[in-house]
This record gives C-alpha cells, structure tokens and sequence, in this order.
C-alpha cells in the first residue's frame, strides 16, 4: 500500500510540474526560444499572489483573478519589448537574455520581498484531504492535478480549434510564409507568451499555497519543467503532462526507498529516458 | 500611370552585400497578367520577395494604388491586397488543408473567394480537407498554395515558378484554370521559366537578367529572338 500511495502522490505531483512545464513548451513550440528564466517567473507569479492576498484578504485561488492577466500582460510586453530582438537563426541570444533576466527577477524579488521564506494561506485547503479506498489524498495535490489536465485541454483546443491555435501552428512552421499570410509574427509571439504567463500563474499560485517559498526557488522549478518537456517530448502538451506525472513518481517512489532520494530519484530518471529515448516519448516536433 | 496598380521605381534589392536588384522599374497595370521570365539567378524571387516585403526596401521604390508601401512589414502588405503562391508551394506542414486554406482568410478582405469558391475551383480539396497538407501530391498541394491565396481576396497575386517541379499533365490543368482565377478584375504577376506558358497566360513580359530589366514588351509582340537574347545576354 505505500508504494501504490508513492505512485498516486507522485501522479498527482506531476500535474504540478506539466504546469510549470506547459509554458515552457508552449514557448519553445511556438517561437523555439529556451526561456531560462521560466522558473523565476513561476515565483514572480506567486509573489504576486502574495501581494494581492495580504492587499485585499481574498483566497488565493480568487487571486488568479488578477494575477493570470497581469502575468499575460507582462508577458505580451516582455515578448514585444525585449525577446522578439533575440529571435533568429541562433538560440544563443535568447538564452543568454533569458538568463539574464533571471538574474533580475531573482534580485528585484529580493529587493521587493527579502529573502525570507513566504507562503500563500489558503484556509485549510493546503491540509484538507479525504480517504479513498485505503489511500489518503489531499485536497490541494487533487485540485492541482484537476487544474493541470484543463488547462492542458484548454491549451490544446486554443491550438488546434482557434484562430489563434491555427496562428501559432503557421508561424511556428515557417514565419515568412506566415507573414505572407497577415500574420504579424511578433504579436503573434507576443500573445504566445501571454498565454504561457497566464499558465505560469496558475502554477506560481499552486507552488505558493502547496509549499513555502523564496526569490532563489526559480532554478529548481524551471529543471522540472524542463525535465518534464523533454521526457514527454518537444512540443506534444499531453506528452508534458505524461513527462510531468513520471518525474513526479519516480520522486515520490524515490522517497520511498530513501527520503534523501527523492530529487535524485526523478533526475535519474530523466536520463534514462533521454539517453534510451533522446526525443522523449511522444516527439511532435524536432528540434 | 494612373492605371497601374503596382509599380517599382528604380528599385534595388540587397542580401548582405550582395545585390540580387539594380534599379528595376516596372508596372503592373489594373486587371492584367504579366509575366516575368528570366534565367536561374537573374533576381526573379528576390523580386518576388521584395513586392511582398519579405525582403526591405528603401522608402518610394514600390507603391500599390498610389500609396508607398518601401516600408512596410510582409504582413501590412498582405493586408493592402497583394497575395503570393510562393515557389515550392511552403504549405504549412502542420496545419490540414482546411486550415491552410482558412489561415489565407486572416487578412479579413471581402470579395468572392472563401472555402466554397475554392472548393468549387478545386473539388479534391473538398474531399481531401482534413488531411495534413504535407500528404497531398505536388499538384494537390499547388491547388492548396493557390487557394491559400486567392481566400484573402487579393487584387494582386503573384505566382511564384508555379509549375516548378509538377507533372507535365498538371502543369497544364493548373494553367488551364488560371483564367478563371484570375477574372474579375485581379491581376497577377506570373513568374515562370517556361517561357511558352508564360507568354500565353499574360499581356505583358518582363524578361530580367542579372538584376536588370533586360526586355519588356507585349507577350505576343517580342520575337524569340528578342527573348534568347534578353534571356541569356548573349550579343
């Protein structure tokens, strides 16, 4: 029963992840930008949560209210201001601006904020759970999981049934034709981002309620992402979610075996699928 | 010229350093076919590129209905009307026929061409709609690179070596439907290396070599002659 416990924990964990992996996949999808500072603005969302819960005392989940579409906004603005410049044939530049701007969320968070450890208070909901055949499930592990699997299918039907999805695809498979089109490629990209920042809220304010947080938590965030992409392969969002629900139990089963094993457990895991399967599971792109 | 819908003057096109264009002048006059021949490198898809905005180009040097439009993004044109059938079709790989064909609509311009006009032009499309565009034969994919850009109901397009690479046979129903495509009033520009075929769809020739406009002339008014000499620069 405790591994089938570590197995379910660990799926639900993983809809966590395929969060903070879904924009980053989007991105790279859409604009092929590697956008190392994901991560930190997965806290930047949740110190934003933070700030508008102890402004006006509402939950943190009505707090996704305000933070999704100053999130989108940021991201259409950085997009149009900043990363379209460092768009082109080399993937160097924006991963050196993307670094960069790491760097400045993490220091203008500390500035903001300090470097003491914070946390979004959501009621009881963070230690509510219920009992199901035998196994225990929290509340919040469940909901995040729920929130996970619609925003994926919110994704993949903006992509494939919209306007908007159709654009995506066009300019991701050749921007000069797509121009030709009436597409303008950096309103495109512009409103891409938005759409990956409003998802990264949604995972900031998760991250915040489930566990404690600081301005240097980013990195780690931005690995699981990462290793959550590439395990379910570039470009396919079920496939992040499937790559997200795996790193998730090989942590937990990880911790099973040794408390100490739980972060190892799921980057050995990434290895092993990157080295026996270099494309992920379900490729729907190359790279 | 009051009449002419499009005109390049002393137009000069760059990649770096080097200059695919030397001041090329040319008009294309409302409602008429023109063709634009020319040896392999002689600037024709640079030129191509430069009327659609692909390629930058200095401010005065091409207008459309008499505005400046030297300046403006790829996308901003399309908007103004001018569609392109680019060479080698560059269907979107990912997205169905359909959806090709839909993404031509996005400009947003009213006229007579939507999915049922070009289903009509071209049944197989019909039946052939959710397929991935990338499954279809070349000619298939032509008719869907041809429709992609009659749906945002231009009054210029251009034809980008449209039978580079197809058939024989198709080449042929391909021009055979281009009358009908290019009536009510649209002209178009028709760039081709079968010099035959060109001639017979338009009113009018350009013949580029090495970045110059080397002939120009009625399509039933040059000789041959005229043409190998323009063709290949040979004295």
């Amino acid at each position: 029963m405790d591994w089938l416990n570590a197995i379910v924990q660990g799926t639900l964990l993983g809809g966590l992840y395929a969060l903070f992996a879904a924009g980053l996949s989007l991105i790279f999808g859409v604009m092929r930008l590697v956008n190392i500072a994901h991560g930190d603005l997965i806290v930047l969302a949740a110190y934003l949560g933070l700030t508008v819960t102890t402004a006006t005392g509402i939950h943190p989940l009505l707090a996704l209210a305000i933070v999704v579409p100053v999130m989108a906004a940021i991201g259409y603005v950085l997009q149009r201001s900043l990363l379209n410049q460092t768009l082109g044939d080399d993937l160097l530049p924006p991963l050196l601006v993307t670094f960069g701007l790491s760097v400045i969320i993490q220091n203008a968070l500390l500035e903001g904020y300090t470097a003491d450890p914070q946390k979004l208070s959501a009621g009881g909901l963070e230690t509510a759970s219920f009992a199901l055949g035998g196994l225990t499930l929290g509340v919040l592990p469940v909901l995040t999981f729920a929130i996970a699997i619609a925003v994926i299918w919110g994704l993949q039907w903006t992509f494939y049934q919209t306007a908007l999805g159709r654009a995506f695809r066009a300019v991701s498979d050749n921007q000069d034709i797509a121009q030709l089109m009436g597409l303008n490629r950096r309103h495109i990209f512009g409103l891409a981002m938005a759409l990956a920042l409003a998802v990264t809220a949604v995972a900031g304010i998760l991250l915040g309620i489930r566990t404690s947080f600081d301005p240097s938590i980013g990195g780690g965030r931005l690995i699981f992402g990462f290793e959550a992409v590439i395990i379910g392969g570039l470009g396919n969002l079920w496939g992040t979610l499937i790559g997200g629900v795996i790193l998730g139990v090989a942590q937990t089963i990880g911790a099973q075996i040794d408390p100490g094993w739980q972060i190892l457990a799921g980057h050995i895991a990434f290895l092993i699928i990157l080295a026996v399967r270099p494309n992920g599971l379900f490729p729907r792109i190359s790279a | 010229m009051p009449d002419a819908i499009l005109s390049m003057t002393g137009l000069d096109a760059h990649y770096g350093d080097f200059q695919a264009l030397y001041g090329v002048d040319m008009h294309v006059d409302a409602g008429e076919v023109l063709a634009i021949i020319g040896a392999n490198g002689a600037g024709k898809t640079t030129l191509m590129r430069s009327i659609t905005g692909l390629l930058k180009n200095g401010p005065g040097q091409i207008s459309h209905d008499g505005a400046d439009i030297g300046g403006l993004r790829a996308d901003e044109i399309a908007l103004r009307g001018i569609a392109m059938v680019p060479e080698g079709r560059q269907l979107f790989p990912s997205l169905s026929v359909k959806e090709n064909l839909m993404i031509g609509a996005q400009v947003g311009r009213k006229g007579p061409w939507d999915l049922d006009a070009v289903y009509k032009l071209f049944p197989i499309l019909d039946e052939r709609k959710d397929q991935q565009s990338t499954s279809l034969s070349g000619g298939q994919q032509q008719m869907v690179a041809i429709g992609r850009a009659l749906m945002s109901n231009p009054d210029l397009i251009l034809f980008d070596e449209i039978s580079l690479g197809l058939a024989p046979v198709i080449i042929k129903d391909i021009y055979r439907a281009l009358p009908g495509i290019i009536g009510e009033g649209m002209s178009a520009i028709i760039v081709e290396q079968d010099i035959t075929k060109a001639l017979s769809v338009s009113s009018r020739v350009y013949c580029l070599q090495e970045g110059r406009v080397s002939l120009e002339g009625g399509s039933d008014q040059i000789s041959r002659e005229e043409i190998s000499r323009a063709y290949f620069g040979i004295e």
